[in-house]
């Protein structure tokens, strides 16, 4: 990467962020990310919520260690008022 | 049995755990949480079902919690499958469910055919609860009033199987008595009437017929007094249970006087 060239910049750190989908809505991340960051950036840190990633439950005590890749299909739920 | 021991002396039982109540409620269509609590504290319920639903992307962190006014400590949390259309989508949400509950695997498991009816797919149903057992869930299923799915249902392995007795939501009533009598004789797990309801009569015809339980929502929650209602709910439905209990008369054709015949004047 040439520090001076802004153009090239960009692209380069667009290709260093990651594309994944939450409850179907797409979102933009830095690489890197843990699932335990996706909840503080969500605003749903400490709340009760269940994480499925690609179809796969994503226990709890894994979020921390569990890192978001590009592609991934996220779904972030918790308990409503139902009968 | 008197009166005062009835409600302690014979639980219901669900998938080997005693319940007082018989008496289940949803947690749906409240005004609030606030109104949510008082009337699942009205009604006297151990058992309150939720629905599972996607998180609000940048929901406000000082939303309350239905979990705060239905606290897991407190009640027996029953994660429902409302909204789901498919088998895989059904399973989907109990697994979700369960980690959300910290592993609990009682679920109800409904499967639903069409948004007008919300009538139960029962060919979906059936997939699904096949899954949900194999994972070792502890399945209570909505389904329709047919005694040969009930028992299909019972035999794959459910815990409790609840026949509506109308329309969720539509507060018809039990129009199908006939058929949830079939199968209550032939089941062998407990039988729970769960949507229809619409007042307290209702519930008190579902007990009296002998069914263990049942499960509401619309009825209380779309009362004007949700809190009164729900506390009606809980006299209808254990005055239904010890009406079962003592046994009702033969219906008879003609009169039997009350007062004696013998010693009137004149």
């Amino acid at each position: 990467m040439v520090g001076t060239d802004t153009t090239t910049a960009v692209i380069w750190k667009e290709e260093l962020m990651i594309e994944i989908h939450v409850n179907g809505e797409p979102m933009n991340l830095a690489p890197d990310t843990s699932l335990t960051d996706l909840l503080a950036k969500m605003e749903l840190s400490g709340r009760r919520v269940a994480i499925e990633r690609n179809l796969e439950i994503v226990p709890r005590s894994q979020h921390g260690t569990t890192r978001l890749e590009h592609g991934d299909q996220i779904e972030v739920v918790q308990a409503i008022g139902g009968g | 049995m008197t009166a005062q021991t009835a409600i302690y002396s014979d639980p219901l039982f669900i998938d080997g755990k005693a319940y007082h109540s018989r008496l289940l409620v949803g947690t749906g269509k409240y005004r609030d949480l606030d109104e949510t609590r008082r009337a699942i504290e009205a009604s006297g319920a151990e058992i309150v079902t939720v629905a599972v639903r996607r998180t609000n992307i940048g929901q406000h962190p000082d939303e309350p919690n239905l979990l705060d006014a239905v606290p897991p400590e407190k009640y027996t949390i029953l994660p429902n499958t409302a909204g789901c259309y498919t088998a895989a989508d059904a399973v989907r949400t109990c697994k979700l469910a369960r980690e959300l509950l910290d592993g609990h695997d009682l679920v109800k498991l409904e499967v639903l055919g069409d948004q007008k009816t919300l009538y139960p797919n029962i060919v979906e149903t059936l997939k699904a609860c096949e899954q949900l057992v194999r994972d070792n869930f502890k399945v209570m299923v909505y389904t329709n009033d047919d005694p040969i799915v009930a028992k299909q249902l019972e035999e794959m392995g459910c815990v409790a199987v609840m026949p509506l007795g109308s329309l969720i939501g539509s507060g018809l009533g039990i129009l199908n008595p006939h058929n949830i009598r079939i199968i209550m004789e032939e089941a062998n797990v407990p039988v729970l009437v769960d949507a229809g309801v619409g007042t307290a009569s209702d519930a008190a015809v579902a007990m009296e017929m002998g069914c263990e339980a049942v499960l509401m929502n619309t009825a209380i929650a779309a009362a004007k007094n949700p809190i009164l209602m729900a506390s009606a709910m809980k006299k209808a439905i254990e005055a239904g249970r010890e009406a079962y209990l003592a046994g009702r008369m033969p219906r008879k054709k003609y009169a039997s006087a009350s007062s004696p015949l013998d010693g009137t004047i004149g």
